[in-house]
């Protein structure tokens, strides 16, 4: 691959290099690399005694496209979920020629499935929940992600929040998406165009989803919705979010919302439809809260719901416990904004 | 709008030329006439010899292109990579000689304040998305080529699903070599969409001779000369270009 083998040996830094931008003269101590894909190396670095990330590239252009991107970000209100917050954009005279670069926010944290392979999956749904929320607010403002995948998320905390990295493949909406990776595109599946469309993250979203029961991923056979619905239904942790995964890699959710809004469903439905398994329903929702709550700042009613829940007993307790869990919900998300 | 045409040659290969002119002389008279060329090196377990790779890379650098080897499984996505890449070039090279003009001789993107260029790769971006692209694809056929060329068809369908995505039209031409009776032969005439490449490309395959050069100025003739690159400057009307070279 010859652009990147020029890419990577100009860009390849070692560990206490300083990096010195051209025209706004900040100093940059390079402390690791953190990754590197098509366009460009990733590293942690050390500027006035505050950890940043470091992205450069011997492609300008590049370097240039996802400033806009995340200067774009900026302008919307509320918090920074979006992307990394931008610090800094400026050229380095390396030895080997000039190198674009920017600064931003240094996210800190494993990748989604990392987090997930530690702490287990109750976490799931709830990190769906929260990136759903997120790509609302993206899709809101006229732009798709583009190359969502695991790798491009990550779990920051506590409380455990996700964020995306990597806003290389963020695309205006209803242009031609930038960059995508195989696996999560809808257009490699037969699925659907690759426009930049609310309905183009979504899929990749379920893909996500998929990817939680299948570390490893798969390739394509038949492709089309019959290899992945087959896929779904082979995985007893898939099969109670077909309906959502299956909707969603079809392209019938034309935002955001109302996907979440299906899979909050899928969660407290299922408890009160099958009164064999409210129990541990129960049990798994009311544990992701409490933990969820803990982190924030312990919070007596959530203890109290806690212990309620232990006794089991009948029908109106869960009902109040679902009330209560929903109030506490909205609090906490409410709670969260700025 | 914008008038003009990208055009480009998308050159899949996996191996060095050893027939008729030199390939990379070809390449470089393919960019005096405004059309760029790029290769793929496609390889399986195999490696391209140290001379295919050097010739590869020589295309690509005189043909004004890209130029990637790649491993067979990851074709779709390089085919498509390259030849966006190649095409944000093009954009860039003709904004930057409009910089030029403007800002006077040595300026180009790169030597703006980065506050600056972000307003320059909104403009780079823009025409990559309106703007109308001509491909004609260079599909060795050689026997070493024969059980690459289902991949090689995936890569091609993909590629016109990525590029029909944009706003701008695509015209796309498939010429294979060495032919039947001749060097090169036309499979498929301009077309806005690849999906018309028959099941018979699968099978292709013919001898082992690589008439690389050959193919590349068969190519050329393939493209109307009246509507060459250098005509972009002059038939557009959008106020970045105004000032003809």
């Amino acid at each position: 691959m010859m652009m990147n083998h020029t890419l990577k040996n100009q860009c390849k830094v070692s560990p206490g290099t300083i990096i010195s931008g051209k025209w706004h003269s900040h100093n940059y101590t390079i402390i690791k690399e953190l990754g590197f894909g098509a366009n460009g190396v990733v590293y942690l670095a050390k500027h006035k005694n505050t950890q940043v990330a470091l992205k450069m590239s011997d492609n300008g252009m590049s370097i240039t496209s996802e400033v806009n991107v995340l200067k774009s970000f900026a302008k919307v209100q509320g918090p920074p979920t979006l992307g990394p917050s931008l610090l800094d954009v400026d050229d380095w005279q390396s030895p080997r020629g000039r190198i674009s670069f920017y600064v931003m926010e240094y996210i800190q944290g494993p990748d989604f499935l990392t987090f997930i392979h530690e702490k287990g999956k109750t976490w799931t749904s709830v990190l769906f929940l929260q990136l759903l929320n997120d790509l609302d607010i993206l899709h809101e403002n006229g732009w798709v992600f583009g190359d969502l995948k695991p790798e491009n998320l990550i779990v920051t905390g506590p409380p455990p929040k996700i964020r995306c990295i990597d806003v290389g493949g963020t695309t205006i909406q209803g242009r031609a998406i930038k960059e995508f990776t195989e696996f999560y595109d809808r257009g490699y599946w037969g699925l659907g165009s690759r426009k930049a469309e609310s309905s183009y993250d979504l899929f990749a979203v379920a893909m996500i989803m998929i990817n939680t029961a299948y570390p490893k991923r798969f390739n394509k056979t038949t492709g089309g919705i019959s290899q992945l619905r087959e896929a779904v239904r082979q995985k007893p942790e898939l099969i109670k979010f077909e309906k959502v995964i299956v909707k969603a890699l079809q392209g019938h959710y034309t935002n955001a919302k109302q996907m979440r809004a299906d899979l909050f469903d899928m969660m407290v439905e299922k408890k009160i439809t099958n009164p064999p398994l409210r129990s541990t329903g129960a049990t798994n929702h009311a544990s992701i809260q409490t933990q969820q709550k803990n982190m924030k700042g312990n919070q007596p009613a959530s203890r109290q719901a806690y212990r309620r829940k232990k006794k089991k007993s009948g029908w109106m307790e869960f009902l109040f416990i679902a009330v209560v869990l929903g109030i506490l919900y909205a609090w906490y998300t409410f709670n969260n904004l700025p | 709008m914008y008038t003009g045409k990208i055009r480009q040659i998308l050159l899949i290969t996996d191996g060095c030329s050893n027939q008729g002119e030199d390939p990379i002389a070809m390449a470089a008279l393919a960019n005096e006439q405004g059309i760029t060329v790029n290769v793929i090196g496609v390889i399986e377990k195999d490696v391209i010899d140290e001379k295919g790779m050097t010739e590869i890379d020589g295309i690509a650098m005189s043909g004004g292109g890209v130029s990637q080897i790649v491993y067979a499984e990851a074709l779709s996505q390089t085919v498509q990579m390259v030849t966006r890449k190649a095409m944000n070039q093009t954009i860039q090279g003709v904004v930057n000689s409009q910089l030029q003009q403007i800002l006077g001789r040595s300026q180009t993107m790169e030597d703006l304040p980065p506050e600056k260029r972000g307003e320059v790769m909104e403009v780079v971006d823009e025409l990559g998305e309106t703007v109308e692209l001509e491909v004609l694809i260079l599909v060795d056929t050689s026997a070493s080529m024969k059980h690459k060329l289902p991949t090689v068809k995936e890569a091609l369908l993909d590629l016109s699903l990525s590029l029909n995505a944009r706003t701008g039209d695509n015209q796309f031409s498939v010429y294979i070599f060495p032919g039947k009776k001749n060097d090169v032969e036309k499979l498929l005439d301009w077309t806005p969409r690849l999906q018309t490449l028959t099941s018979v490309f699968s099978q292709l395959s013919t001898g082992g001779i690589t008439p690389t050069g050959p193919a590349i100025r068969t190519a050329l003739s393939a493209f109307n000369q009246k509507q060459s690159l250098r005509s972009l400057l002059s038939r557009d009307d959008e106020s970045y270009f105004e000032e003809s070279m």
